[in-house]
């Protein structure tokens, strides 16, 4: 079944499960530095190996940062929680299990705002946040491709084991419809661009320090009870995240057509196909014997720090576009622009630098963009928010009309020069000089007699007319307003 | 047997002070009295006599140039094969790890070598600390010094017999269900298991990880005190370990009395089923203690009935979950199956068939049932609840008394292959006193209170949890009180060692 | 003994398995006994175990432990491997992994 028919017969439920490395100076549960480069295996301390006799203690900026992602999620923070063990085999986790929580996570029940790129907004229900560690990494050597299957062995790195992660859990998320793939995509990045503002991590999916593993099940209508999830892995892109989504939906819509049943089970996406293939198969490996870390006591973070840290949380993207909504007054659609154009920051910073919101949104918009546009870049690449502001600025003081202050954008952006500077080297104020303009505008009043008649009659939009000889003659300099009042005096109207 | 090796720690280091005798010598002493009589005990695995005459000199060389050292410095010790060693090979008794040389220190270790006590070597044990007998040893059995038919006791069978054997002065040796007092029991010797994380486990390969403790071995009480003393304190690579500030050990063992002392026998370990020698001896301790003035008390503590149940779940649980790591991927033995694919699942399954002993399977095999999907609420769920009911009728008993105490195990030591004969509850069964102190975290002793036919006897005492210095408040007089009643029991094995 | 604790050499089977401990089919009947054995005995615990009474996973009640974020002693990738059965590159060299975590 094609996905367009899948997406209207079925009503598809999400889920999704983000792991994301923290940016902190040491792993989670020992004094190694988690850091990036070093050779292989020079990260590690016996507890990373999980040595005989070795054991794990926590690390104090792990559990604030995993406080912070709660609270940014808008979650209860635990008044009591504790680690506990989730007991498997892979030569990448040296302990054969990894100290994970289970029962009692640190985070619960929160939610995220995701805007979509047309501006809907979707909440997301998250469970739970809670503190983990990264395993080691292995490298497929021999067989065709280097990848598991087919491999003569393995080579296993432990600098990445004991890196510390925060592992969020969504609830089902229902009623997506159509744009389930599209909100799954969105409500990934939407959570990359949290950790960025709370900096607890670089948060860059390509080098893997924010993972998704997304589930989906079908089921025939909203009303229905939840269909068999499978849960697909080593979605490492927003888009694959969406491919992903799409291609489960047309899969388990096709099984289902034909009368057949979705095995609950791992999947593996892939990248070159954007198809997903079956994992492991439904093995021992889902029973992991969780109990109580021993080794660790329980942690119970008082309200007083819980408090500090969620005073010192930044504002969130979602938040802040809600104020500055409200402050700025601009309409959705116009907030929704500047979004999708990525100038929200630009514009929030030419009004810190003194220029009214309208304006700013103006010019950023406007003409800006279509500079950028035509030298394909950015527009925050071809001019600063402190220029636009300056831009404003000498418009309000009468120094510049529109169409002269393009003119200036465009030197700026050329990299000649501050805007007074630009103004003033290409000679483009506004003309002051009551000579030259007298000057023009007799001029005009004695090549347009006709359009005279008209004024002197009473018809006042006929100054218009005149005002195109008057700008040319003065090259755009002119004030409009002083030459329509020239005009009127000369005539005597 | 030189002078040597039939002195207490205490006296040696009285000897090495006063300049009596050097560290060297008395290492060499009980180097060559290892050397002599190994065949007989088998108390070590490895016998680390160079660096232990390295760290003798080095002692004596500071003592000479009059610094200042520790109490215990150059009285040597020995270390049970759990103890991570640097540089010096740490098996746990097992195939698995049999050529494993550790990159790295225990805190126990560093402690000891800080303090500059020379380490005779590593003792024998059951493997990974699994057994009674030390019989589950990839090394060879040990065998009980006072006689070599039967076992010195387990796990820390090697670390006791050695004291026992007069080959080292001081042992170190593990704790979790009674694997160092049983065998001081069985042997004669003094053993403590101090409160749960007062002696740092980093560096201690794990059991059980919520019941292991490290614990001081000796011939006196006061010997065990001063090591206790030694190696306890906080330690910051164990978030188990207790901040406690850690001290007056060995000075209340010497100088407390048992006069206005509550000792209370606690009902349900009070002898109802026990070999009639122990019984017999443990009685007649206890009218010692009230010859010498203190109360003897009758406490209640029902709970313990479940006790060993809760034991039998809780450990294999966390065994099960601690063995896991030795897969044969990054140390240790690596085994390729016999026939098939070599994957690493099938490495992983041969290596641990091949280096796992049966009881440690057996154990592994237990837990990973008692955590599985559906069965963890009436398993290991159950079991930590018996943890708080015992935990609950201990803080009771000591409210009404100042220790408890009961016989350290219910016979003296078994013949070899005792096990062979029994099923595995009836073995499991010896542990029914010891086992309680781990569950709720107290700490406990066992000294000797006599013989039943020619074995040792031993009386075990308890304490609140952080208050490790009651157990040396009575067991230090009570040590003395038996002691001039009836001799030192160690006193007629020294007899019939020396006759050899 | 109950009903219930009775384990089958099969129940052993599949616990080797989740612990990856290849057996001999005597050593699955015979850890089969055992453990019917055990935990016929075990099960006990159930009778005072009741909803009211808490679990108690760690004797002493400590909690909050923690440490500060600095770098500490590691160990050099030579320690590391020391005792490695196999390495190759500085990298702990482990039989090929099948598709099965």
């Amino acid at each position: 079944m094609k996905y367009e028919d899948a997406i209207k017969k079925y009503d598809p439920v999400i889920g999704i499960e983000v792991h994301v490395e923290l940016g902190t100076a040491t792993k989670m549960f020992d004094a190694a530095p988690n850091t990036f480069g070093g050779g292989p295996n020079t990260n590690v301390t016996p507890t990373s190996l999980g040595l005989p006799g070795s054991l794990p203690v926590v690390n104090e900026k792990g559990v604030e940062y995993a406080i912070k992602i709660g609270l940014a999620l808008g979650c209860e923070i635990a008044e009591t929680c504790r680690f506990a063990r989730k007991n498997y085999f892979y030569p990448d986790v040296p302990k054969d299990f990894q100290t994970s929580q289970s029962d009692e996570p640190i985070a619960a029940e929160g939610q995220v705002e995701v805007e979509l790129e047309d501006g809907t907004i979707v909440t997301v229900p998250v469970e739970r946040a809670h503190m983990e560690e990264d395993a080691g990494k292995n490298t497929h050597v021999g067989g065709a491709t280097g990848r598991i299957q087919g491999a003569d062995h393995s080579l296993v790195d432990y600098n990445r084991a004991g890196v510390p992660l925060v592992e969020i859990v969504t609830h089902p998320i229902t009623g997506t419809g159509e744009r389930a793939a599209e909100v799954a995509a969105a409500y990934v990045r939407t959570l990359r661009d949290i950790f960025r503002a709370l900096d607890v991590s670089e948060a860059r999916m390509e080098q893997g320090n924010v993972r998704a593993d997304v589930n989906v099940s079908l089921r025939e209508s909203p009303e229905a009870p939840l269909g068999t999830r499978t849960e697909t892995k080593n979605v490492n892109s927003f888009r694959s995240i969406e491919r992903a989504v799409r291609f489960e939906i047309a899969r388990q819509a096709t099984l289902l057509e034909a009368g057949e049943k979705v095995v609950q089970e791992t999947r593996h996406f892939h990248e070159e196909t954007g198809e997903t293939s079956s994992g492991r198969p439904k093995s021992d490996a889902d029973d992991y014997r969780y109990f109580p870390e021993p080794d660790l006591v329980p942690l119970q973070p008082s309200r007083e720090w819980v408090d500090q840290l969620r005073a010192s949380l930044p504002e969130l993207p979602a938040q802040k576009r809600r104020r500055l909504l409200g402050e700025w007054k601009f309409s959705d659609l116009e907030m929704r622009d500047i979004v999708n154009a990525g100038l929200l920051e630009a514009i929030e910073d030419t009004v810190t630098a003194g220029a009214k919101p309208a304006a700013a949104r103006k010019w950023w918009t406007g003409e800006v963009a279509r500079l950028a546009n035509q030298e394909d870049k950015r527009p925050t690449e071809i001019v600063t928010p402190a220029q636009v502001a300056g831009l404003v600025d000498l418009i309000n003081e009468g120094k510049l009309n529109d169409k002269l202050a393009k003119d200036v954008l465009t030197g700026v952006s050329a990299g000649e020069g501050e805007p007074a500077e630009v103004m003033k080297a290409r000679d483009l104020e506004i003309v002051e000089d009551t000579g030259a303009l007298e000057a023009a505008v007799e001029e005009a009043i004695a090549a347009n007699p006709d359009v005279v008649e008209k004024i002197k009659g009473g018809k006042m939009q006929a100054i218009g007319a005149l005002m195109g000889p008057i700008m040319k003659a003065t090259r755009g300099q002119a004030d409009a307003g002083k030459a329509k009042d020239l005009i009127l005096a000369k005539l005597g109207v | 047997m030189t002078e040597l090796t039939n002195k207490s720690a205490l006296e040696l280091a009285a000897g090495l002070k006063s300049g009596e005798f050097s560290s060297v010598d008395v290492t060499q002493a009980h180097l060559d009295r290892i050397a002599s009589t190994e065949d007989d005990f088998n108390s070590f695995i490895t016998v680390t006599d160079e660096l232990a005459l390295e760290t003798a000199k080095a002692v004596d060389a500071k003592r000479s140039a009059g610094e200042d050292l520790h109490t215990l410095a150059g009285v040597p010790v020995a270390l049970k094969d759990l103890v991570v060693t640097e540089g010096t090979r740490t098996t746990a008794g097992s195939k698995m790890l049999e050529n494993w040389v550790p990159p790295y220190e225990s805190t126990v270790h560093n402690k000891v070598k800080a303090a500059g006590l020379p380490v005779l070597g590593k003792t024998n044990l059951d493997e990974f600390a699994m057994g009674s007998t030390t019989e589950h040893s990839a090394f060879g059995n040990t065998r009980n010094p006072w006689n070599l038919d039967h076992v010195p006791g387990g796990s820390s069978g090697g670390a006791a017999a050695a004291l026992a054997g007069f080959q080292a002065p001081l042992s170190v040796g593990t704790d979790t269900g009674g694997s160092v007092r049983q065998p001081a029991a069985f042997t004669g010797t003094v053993g403590v298991k101090p409160t749960y994380g007062s002696i740092s486990r980093f560096g201690i390969i794990a059991m059980a990880s919520s019941l292991d403790q490290v614990g001081p071995m000796g011939r006196s009480v006061a010997d065990a005190a001063a090591l206790h003393e030694l190696l306890a304190g906080h330690d910051p690579l164990d978030s188990t370990s207790l901040p406690d500030e850690v001290g007056g050990f060995l000075n209340a063992a010497q100088t407390s009395e048992l006069k206005g002392k509550k000792l209370g026998v606690i009902k349900q370990l009070a002898g109802e089923g026990y070999q009639d020698g122990v019984r017999t001896a443990f009685t007649a301790a206890l009218e010692t203690a009230a010859a010498a003035g203190a109360e003897i008390v009758e406490v209640d503590c029902p709970s313990i009935s479940y006790a060993l149940d809760a034991y039998y779940l809780i450990m294999p649980s966390e065994v099960s979950s601690n063995l896991a790591r030795y897969d044969g991927m990054r140390y240790g033995l690596r085994v390729e199956p016999e026939s098939g694919p070599v994957t690493a699942e099938t490495v992983m399954s041969a290596t641990r068939a091949a280096g796992f002993g049966d009881e440690v399977k057996r154990r592994i095999i237990l837990g990973t049932y008692a955590l599985s999907a559906g069965y963890y609420d009436a398993y290991y769920g159950s079991a930590q609840k018996i943890r708080t009911l015992v935990q609950n009728d201990f803080a009771k008993a000591f409210a009404a008394c100042d220790v408890l105490v009961s016989p350290t195990t219910p016979t003296t030591a078994l013949k070899f292959g005792a096990e062979k004969a029994a099923d595995p509850m009836a073995l499991y069964l010896g542990d029914v006193a010891t086992i309680p102190a781990n569950l709720a975290g107290i700490p406990g002793l066992s000294l000797p209170a006599g013989l039943a036919e020619g074995l040792p006897v031993g009386f075990q005492i308890l304490a609140p949890a952080r208050e490790d210095v009651k157990l040396y408040e009575v067991a230090g007089p009570l040590e003395a009180a038996l002691e001039s009643a009836g001799g030192r029991v160690l006193d007629t094995l020294a007899e019939g060692l020396n006759a050899k | 003994m109950t009903e219930s604790s009775a384990i089958t050499p099969e129940q052993v089977e599949h616990l080797a398995s989740l612990s990856r401990i290849a057996m001999s089919e005597d050593e699955l009947k015979s850890l089969a006994g055992d453990l019917s054995t055990i935990l016929g005995n075990v099960a006990r615990v159930n009778e005072v175990a009741g909803d009211d009474v808490p679990a108690t996973s760690h004797p002493i009640p400590l909690t909050n432990v923690m440490r500060a974020d600095v770098v500490g002693e590691t160990l050099s990738s030579e320690q590391a491997l020391a005792s490695a059965p196999a390495a190759e590159d500085d990298k702990f060299l482990v039989p090929q992994i099948l598709g099965e975590e």
